[in-house]
C-alpha cells in the first residue's frame, strides 16, 4: 500500500463513515448499528448546540477545575539538560486525570438522549472513577466493567467507584484486563439496547466514539496553545504524551496537527521490552486489524487472534490504539516511541523526587522519553509533557516492584 | 450461486417444514472430535451446518460459545484448520450446506480474496460475520461474490423498516434473524415475538429467514420452526461438549443425541410460511 499523503485539513477526519484514512469505521454487531448511528446523530446535534457547549464549559470550569495548570518543571529541565520542560497538569483535574473531560461531555449527551443507565469499561480505574463521578453528579446508575486482574492491582480506585455509588463488575474472561472489560461492556450494550448509554473512555471503538472522545479531550490541546502563547509567546517544539488507547494524547495533539513545526510524540508501553511478547505497543509491535468496532493497529498473532498486552500500568494494558493515531502514524504526522516497565518506574520516582509530583504510571512512560526528546529539541526549545493523571492509585504497585511492603 | 443452500430450502419447502440448523465450533474440543461430530450432523437431523471459526474476542457471544472458542484455540484450531474440516466433511457429503460463522479479523488477516477462494475450494456455501455490518461489508462481499459464496446477513430486533433494505442488500441464501437483543445463549427466544419480524424480512428479501440466538429446548425449536424457515441451535450443543468433558462422557454421541432430539422437534412441525 502507498503511504497516504498528509491532508490539508485535519478537521475533515473522521469522514462521514467514521474513517481516518483507512482506519476507524463501525465494525459492530448489527444489533448495535442503529445505536451507533443514533449516537452519531445525537452527538453532531449536541456539538452544534451552543446550550450544550455552554453547559459543558460551565462544568469544566466549576466542577472539574479547568483550565488545568501549565507548569514550568525547572528541576526536570535541569535534570535532562535540554529543552525547557512544561507539564500540562491534567492530574490536577477533579478525579485526578484527564478522563473527566470526556466523562462530562458524554454524560451530558447521555442525558440529552434520554438514556437512564450508564455502562463503561476501565483499565487503571481512572475512567471508571470519572464515570462513577459523573453518574453520581447526574443521578444515573453506573456499571463499570473492569478486568479481574485490574480489580486486584487497582483496589483504591475500585473502592472509590463504590463510594460514588457505581457497581464494579469484575471480568474474568480472557486475561482479565482492559480488552476483556471492553468485550463485556459491548455484550452488556448489545443486551440492553433501549435504556443504556455506553460511555467509552478512550478515543477508540466504533464511530462516532474516536472523534467524539477526541473532541472532548481537545480542550487539553487548546489550553496548551493559549497558555504557552501567554507564557512563552510561541508554540512548543514538541508535545509528549503516553498512549494506551490514546485519548489524552489525541486531545493534546489534535489542536497542533496543522502546525507542522510542532513534533507530536506518543509513548507506548513497552512492558518487558519490545523484543519480548510482554508489551502493549500496538503501533510499534502490531499491525492493522479489526477489534472493538474499529480498524486500527492491533497486537495479534499470525492467525489474526488478538494477543494479550502487558504493561505495569493498567491504563496502557490494551492491545489496540485509537484509529486516529494509526492514521497519524502512517502519514508520519506523529512519532510513536515506547518505554518499558523499568523505565516508567524510574521516571515515576524521578518526577516525585525532583518536582514533588507523583505521576500516574501511565504518564511516567511519557516522562521516561523526555531523556531523548529534551536533548533532541535542545536548550532553546520547549517541550510540553502531558501529565495525564496522578499516581496515588499506583503507590501499591510501585512499592511491590521496589520490594517494599506498605 | 449458493446452489446447495437454495437446493436445500427448495427441498424443505417440498416437505413443508423448516430447516434445523446446527452450530458447532471448529476444533471444539479438539480437531478429531469436532470432525466426528460434524460428519455425524446430517444423519442426526441437521439440514444446514453452521461451522464457527474461533476468535479470541467474540464480543457477541455468551459464555458457552466464548468458552468453546477458547477450547478450540487452545487446541490449535485456525481458519485454515476450519476450512480443512469442511473439506474433510465434503468427502462424504456434497449436499448439506456449510455456513461459516465468526468475526472479521481472522478473515482480514488472511486477505478477503485468498480466504474466499480457499473457502470455495473447501466447499463452503455461506459466511456470517458478526462484526461486519453492511456499512463495512463491500470489500468482503466483492471477494465472496467472485467465489460464489453467500454473505449471509444478520437482522435483529433493532433493525427497523428504514434500515432493513440496507441490511439485506447484496445477500443471498437466507437471512439470519437474531431473535433477541443480546449475546448468544442467554435470553430465551419467544416465537410469538419473532413471527412478525420473520414475515417482514421474508417479504422484503424474498429469502428464507432462519432464526437463532436463545433456542435452548426442543419445544422452543419447534415453536420457532412453526413461524420461521429455520431454527439455529448452538450454545446448547457446545455446552453439551463442555459437560461431556467435565463428566468424562463421549461428546460425539451425546452432542449428536441432542441434535437428534432438536431436529425431531423441528421436523415434526409444519411450518406456517412454507405450507403449499
Amino acid at each position: 500500500m502507498n503511504t497516504p499523503l498528509k491532508p490539508n485539513d485535519y478537521s475533515a477526519y473522521p469522514d462521514a463513515n467514521g474513517r481516518f484514512g483507512d482506519y476507524g469505521g463501525r465494525y459492530v454487531a448489527e444489533t448495535l448499528m442503529p445505536l451507533v448511528l443514533e449516537l452519531d446523530r445525537a452527538y453532531q446535534d449536541a456539538k452544534a448546540d451552543p446550550k450544550f457547549q455552554a453547559e459543558l464549559r460551565n462544568l469544566q470550569v466549576h466542577y472539574a477545575g479547568r483550565p488545568s495548570a501549565m507548569y514550568f518543571a525547572e528541576r526536570l529541565t535541569e535534570h535532562f539538560g535540554g529543552a525547557k520542560i512544561y507539564l500540562k497538569r491534567e492530574e490536577l483535574n477533579h478525579t485526578g486525570s484527564h478522563k473527566i473531560n470526556n466523562a462530562l461531555g458524554q454524560i451530558l449527551l447521555a442525558r440529552r438522549m434520554g438514556k437512564t443507565r450508564i455502562i463503561a469499561e476501565t483499565g487503571a480505574g481512572q475512567h471508571g472513577v470519572a464515570t462513577a463521578t459523573v453518574c453520581a453528579r447526574f443521578g444515573l446508575p453506573g456499571f463499570v466493567y473492569m478486568g479481574a486482574t485490574d480489580v486486584e492491582r487497582q483496589k483504591p480506585n475500585v473502592f472509590r467507584m463504590n463510594l460514588l455509588g457505581t457497581e464494579v463488575i469484575p471480568v474474568t474472561s480472557g486475561t482479565g484486563t482492559l480488552k476483556d472489560a471492553m468485550n463485556e461492556a459491548l455484550r452488556d450494550w448489545v443486551t440492553n439496547v433501549s435504556d443504556t448509554y455506553y460511555l467509552i473512555g478512550t478515543a477508540a471503538g466504533p464511530h462516532p466514539y474516536p472523534g467524539m472522545v477526541r473532541d472532548f479531550q481537545s480542550i487539553i490541546g487548546h489550553e496548551t496553545r493559549s497558555q504557552l502563547s501567554q507564557l512563552e509567546r510561541r508554540l512548543p517544539d514538541a508535545v509528549v504524551a503516553c498512549i494506551g488507547g490514546g485519548s489524552n494524547a489525541i486531545g493534546i495533539f489534535h489542536p497542533f496537527l496543522e502546525d507542522e513545526s510542532v513534533r507530536l510524540i506518543g509513548v507506548e508501553a513497552a512492558g518487558h521490552g519490545l523484543a519480548t511478547d510482554k508489551h502493549a505497543a500496538s503501533l510499534t509491535g502490531g499491525r492493522p486489524g479489526v477489534l472493538h468496532g474499529n480498524k486500527t493497529y492491533l497486537l495479534q498473532d499470525p492467525e489474526g487472534q488478538i494477543l494479550d498486552a502487558h504493561s505495569i500500568s493498567a491504563g496502557l494494558d490494551y492491545p489496540g490504539i485509537g484509529p486516529e493515531h494509526s492514521f497519524l502514524n502512517d502519514i508520519g504526522r506523529a512519532e510513536y516511541l515506547s518505554a518499558t516497565d523499568e523505565e516508567a518506574l524510574e521516571a515515576f520516582q524521578l518526577c516525585a523526587t525532583l518536582e514533588g509530583i507523583i505521576p500516574a504510571l501511565e504518564s511516567a512512560h511519557a516522562i521516561a522519553r523526555l531523556k531523548e526528546v529534551a536533548k533532541d529539541v535542545g536548550k532553546d526549545g520547549i517541550v510540553v509533557l502531558l501529565l495525564s493523571g496522578r499516581g496515588d492509585k499506583d503507590v501499591a504497585t510501585v512499592a511491590a516492584h521496589l520490594g517494599r511492603t506498605i | 450461486m449458493t446452489a446447495r443452500i437454495d437446493a436445500r430450502f427448495k427441498a424443505l419447502k417440498g416437505e413443508g417444514r423448516a430447516a434445523f440448523v446446527a452450530y458447532i465450533m471448529a476444533g471444539d474440543p479438539d480437531r478429531e472430535t469436532a470432525q466426528k461430530i460434524m460428519n455425524g450432523l446430517p444423519a442426526a437431523g441437521a439440514d444446514i451446518i453452521e461451522l464457527g471459526f474461533p476468535f479470541s474476542d467474540p464480543m457477541a457471544e455468551g459464555p458457552p460459545i466464548q468458552k468453546a472458542a477458547l477450547r478450540a484455540l487452545k487446541g490449535g484450531m485456525t481458519l485454515s484448520g476450519t476450512l480443512a474440516m469442511a473439506a474433510e466433511f465434503r468427502k462424504t457429503d456434497n449436499e448439506t450446506p456449510i455456513v461459516l460463522m465468526g468475526y472479521l479479523n481472522p478473515l482480514l488477516n488472511r486477505g478477503f480474496d485468498t480466504f474466499a477462494q480457499d473457502a470455495k475450494a473447501a466447499g463452503i456455501d455461506g459466511l456470517i460475520v458478526v462484526d461486519c455490518p453492511p456499512e463495512e461489508a463491500d470489500p468482503l462481499a466483492d471477494a465472496l461474490d467472485e467465489a460464489g459464496i453467500s454473505l449471509i446477513r444478520l437482522a435483529t430486533p433493532t433493525t427497523d423498516d428504514k434500515r432493513l433494505p440496507a441490511v439485506i442488500r447484496r445477500t443471498s441464501g437466507f437471512v439470519y434473524y437474531v431473535s433477541v437483543a443480546g449475546v448468544t445463549g442467554v435470553k430465551e427466544a419467544d416465537a410469538d415475538a419473532v413471527k412478525p419480524f420473520v414475515e417482514r424480512i421474508r417479504a422484503a428479501s424474498g429469502l428464507p429467514v432462519v432464526v437463532g440466538f436463545g433456542i435452548k429446548t426442543p419445544e422452543r425449536a419447534a415453536a420457532v420452526a412453526r413461524v420461521a424457515d429455520g431454527a439455529v441451535v448452538g450454545s446448547v450443543l457446545v455446552d453439551e461438549i463442555a459437560e461431556c468433558i467435565a463428566q468424562n462422557r463421549d461428546p460425539v454421541a451425546n452432542v449428536l443425541e441432542r441434535v437428534n432430539a432438536m431436529a425431531k422437534a423441528v421436523r415434526s412441525i409444519k411450518a406456517d410460511g412454507l405450507k403449499a
